[in-house]
């Protein structure tokens, strides 16, 4: 209804509508079937049409209150009953509680002798009286041609119809009534020519040996509907139609982050890891170590408390656990916390839409904050590109809406494997991490890339992946003038730089000692220098004092001989005087 | 065909076993039709089992419950409840051959 109401202009009064309460057909038509008037459901043999029509009864008495009948032409009331107990619904009960009336129509072909004239008046006083004893508001007919092989005149018998469609109408009740496909037109007995309010088909279809159920409204009066076909399935709680288109672009956000349990693939991913309900594609080829890096995702989430659900199409859960316990992850402790739950299938034991219904029901059931998927590809075995994809979209969306992070890892091709998964997924996902094997030096290595994540500031680099028996661990690659190094060729290559920074310290250190001896010797020769130059200092001087000493010797030594000799000292000494007294003498005569 | 006769005779008095014919004409309301059903079934058991049948009419009308019972689909409707087995006529019996053979009589014709 609000479906409805969202298209049509407000002043318009939407037609009536009964809700089916099946899974997505009330989406595709918009609430529901026409309240009030009869619907046609026709299609093969085991498409589901009974089943349809019995949940659309079983709805309305349990979902909206709705009390039906179920008029039955080909199944007894307790074969009815034993089918729909397959899908979970209680009619016994609902028969028991005057919510439902199962009336069932023996009519065997040929069993009548017929005699003259006739109306059908004994099917519409068993219908009134079924339909009035409870009030019903639905009513089924199941399967009504089974008319048209009990009774051989076929005028009363659609002369009666018509007038049964036009009583059903007066009666206020939503019909349903199934019919077989016929070769060239909708019905075998073109029952569509007096149902004209809404005509749904249903189809069972077998494409590569797996079969899919679809369904189409290839009519419906007075309303806008969804016109694809649709893959709908029968699952052991009703049916579900899977539409696409219902689900529109508008789940909330969060700004919460993950972290992925590798402590440098969340630094790489703008330090806090992966955002809370975004979809994470893993893609490598075989080997590369996905479902390692799933396991650790997992494991990280469950140990924060997070309930895990590990949806796994090639490995059985034990062996995981085997394998993930020799690289030191032990995951089964948190299985038995039932903080992990593993669910394995072969992705070709039924088709793509009973996976997607399974993952569904496995989802709604273990409400997880963490889904797996590992690996997405095997499902796509099982279905065409387009399907795969529209089952992927529909996956996603319903996971967005409830806010859980999926990582799905996908197995490529070597090769193309880019190109692959670009067309069929990766536009879908949030963030998308590349596992590569790098070959080389006879040897392969991981290396690890963040291609996409929408949303943070993401490393470009690209980062070597170690798996030991302690965990896994990113490394930076050594990029050189060569290329990208991994493995040995980085362990080298890291040695080869050791080497040489150790010659370089050794070279420095020698160096240093040089300088240090050098120093050393130049002050060892400016202490000689010194040592000598203090030497002829003392010398110098020992010789001036010497000198000095002989003059003064000598100055005695004279006297002593000029006294010996008594001649003109005086004379010397007066001239001496004279001298000395000229100066002043000349100035003053 | 010669044997035809004889196969009749063993049928026929295989059904006649029982003393009492039990016949139920259901109806909707007094229609043509109902009127018309009623009084050739009545001729036909005159000719064919006189003083030993019993015709009750039920009408659906009034007693709408009573339709399930006998898987009641058209009206009027004639139900062989007695012999076994129960044999269903169903129209408003103008084609008196056809009345015949649904309630096995057509041996004592």
């Amino acid at each position: 209804m609000k479906y409805k109401g969202k298209i049509s202009p407000p002043k318009v009064t939407p037609l009536p509508k009964s809700p089916t309460g099946i899974r997505g057909l009330d989406e595709i038509t918009g609430g529901g079937l026409p309240r009030g008037r009869p619907t046609l459901v026709c299609g093969g043999a085991g498409c589901g049409k009974t089943l349809l029509a019995a949940e659309f009864l079983v709805r309305g008495a349990t979902l909206f209150d709705e009390p039906g009948v179920l008029m039955a032409f080909e199944e007894t009331e307790a074969e009815l009953e034993a089918n729909v107990a397959s899908l979970g619904f209680d009619l016994t009960g609902l028969v028991r509680r005057k919510k439902i009336v199962v009336d069932y129509v023996h009519i065997e072909p040929g069993e009548f002798q017929e005699s003259g004239d006739y109306d059908l008046e004994g099917l519409f006083v068993r219908l009134n009286y079924a339909i009035d004893s409870i009030k019903a508001k639905r009513v089924v007919l199941d399967t009504l041609e089974a008319l048209f092989a009990g009774l051989r005149n076929e005028a009363v018998v659609r002369a009666e119809l018509r007038r049964l469609f036009r009583w059903l109408k007066d009666k206020g009740v939503t019909a349903v009534i199934t019919a077989e496909r016929g070769r060239e037109q909708l019905t075998r007995h073109g029952l569509e020519e007096y149902v004209s309010d809404c005509v749904i088909l249903l189809d069972h279809r077998v494409n590569d040996q797996i079969a899919t159920r679809h369904l189409r409204v290839v009519k419906y009066r007075g309303a806008l509907h969804g016109t694809n076909e649709f893959p709908f399935l029968i699952g052991d709680d009703g049916l579900s139609v899977l539409p696409i288109t219902s689900l529109a672009l508008n789940h909330k956000v969060s700004t919460n982050r993950i972290a992925t349990g590798i402590a440098r693939l969340d630094a790489m991913l703008g330090g806090r890891g992966f955002f809370r309900g975004s979809s994470i594609l893993l893609t490598g080829t075989s080997g590369t170590g996905k479902t390692i890096i799933a396991s650790n995702f997992a494991q990280a989430a469950a140990k924060r408390g997070e309930r895990v659900l590990f949806f796994s199409f090639e490995e059985s859960p034990n062996q995981i656990i085997r394998n993930m316990h020799s690289i030191g992850l032990r995951l089964e402790p948190l299985v038995k916390r039932d903080l992990l739950r593993f669910h394995a299938t072969r992705p070709s034991l039924y088709g793509l839409e009973m996976h997607l219904a399974t993952m569904f029901k496995e989802i709604a059931n273990f409400q997880p904050h963490v889904v797996i998927i590992d690996p997405v590809t095997s499902l796509m075995d099982a279905g065409t590109e387009s399907e795969c994809r529209g089952m992927i979209t529909r996956l996603i969306d319903y996971l967005k809406a409830a806010e859980v992070t999926t990582l799905f890892t996908s197995l490529t091709q070597g090769g193309h494997a880019l190109a692959q998964s670009e067309s069929s997924m990766s536009s879908l996902m949030d963030a998308w991490i590349l596992l590569q094997d790098f070959e080389g030096n006879g040897e392969r290595n991981r290396v690890l890339y963040v291609l996409k994540a929408r949303g943070m500031a993401h490393s470009n680099q690209i980062r070597e992946f170690l798996i030991s028996d302690r965990g896994v661990d990113v490394v930076d690659a050594y990029i050189g003038p060569s290329g990208v190094l991994t493995g040995s060729a980085r362990a080298a290559q890291s040695s080869l730089e050791k080497a040489a920074l150790l010659a370089s310290q050794q070279e420095a250190a020698q160096l240093k000692r040089e300088v240090e001896r050098k120093r050393k010797a130049l002050d060892r020769q400016i202490g000689d220098l010194r040592s000598d130059y203090e030497g002829e200092a003392l010398e110098l001087r020992r010789i001036a004092e010497q000198v000095g000493t002989r003059t003064f010797v000598l100055g005695t030594e004279r006297a002593a001989s000029g006294l010996l000799r008594q001649a003109d000292t005086k004379v010397v000494a007066q001239t001496r005087v004279r001298a000395r007294h000229g100066n002043n003498g000349n100035g003053t005569p | 065909m010669k044997n035809a006769p004889v196969k009749r005779k063993t049928l026929a008095s295989r059904a006649r076993i029982p003393k009492l014919w039990q016949l139920r004409l259901y109806v909707m309301d007094s229609t043509p039709n109902s009127v018309l059903a009623f009084s050739n079934l009545k001729s036909v058991c005159e000719t064919h089992l006189k003083g030993s049948y019993r015709i009750t009419v039920v009408d659906l009308l009034k007693h709408p419950k009573l339709a399930k019972g006998d898987q009641i689909l058209a009206t009027p409707t004639v139900v062989r409840r007695l012999p076994n087995p129960v044999r269903t006529i169903i129209g408003n019996l103008s084609n008196i051959e056809h009345v015949l053979v649904g309630l096995d009589l057509r041996a004592s014709s």
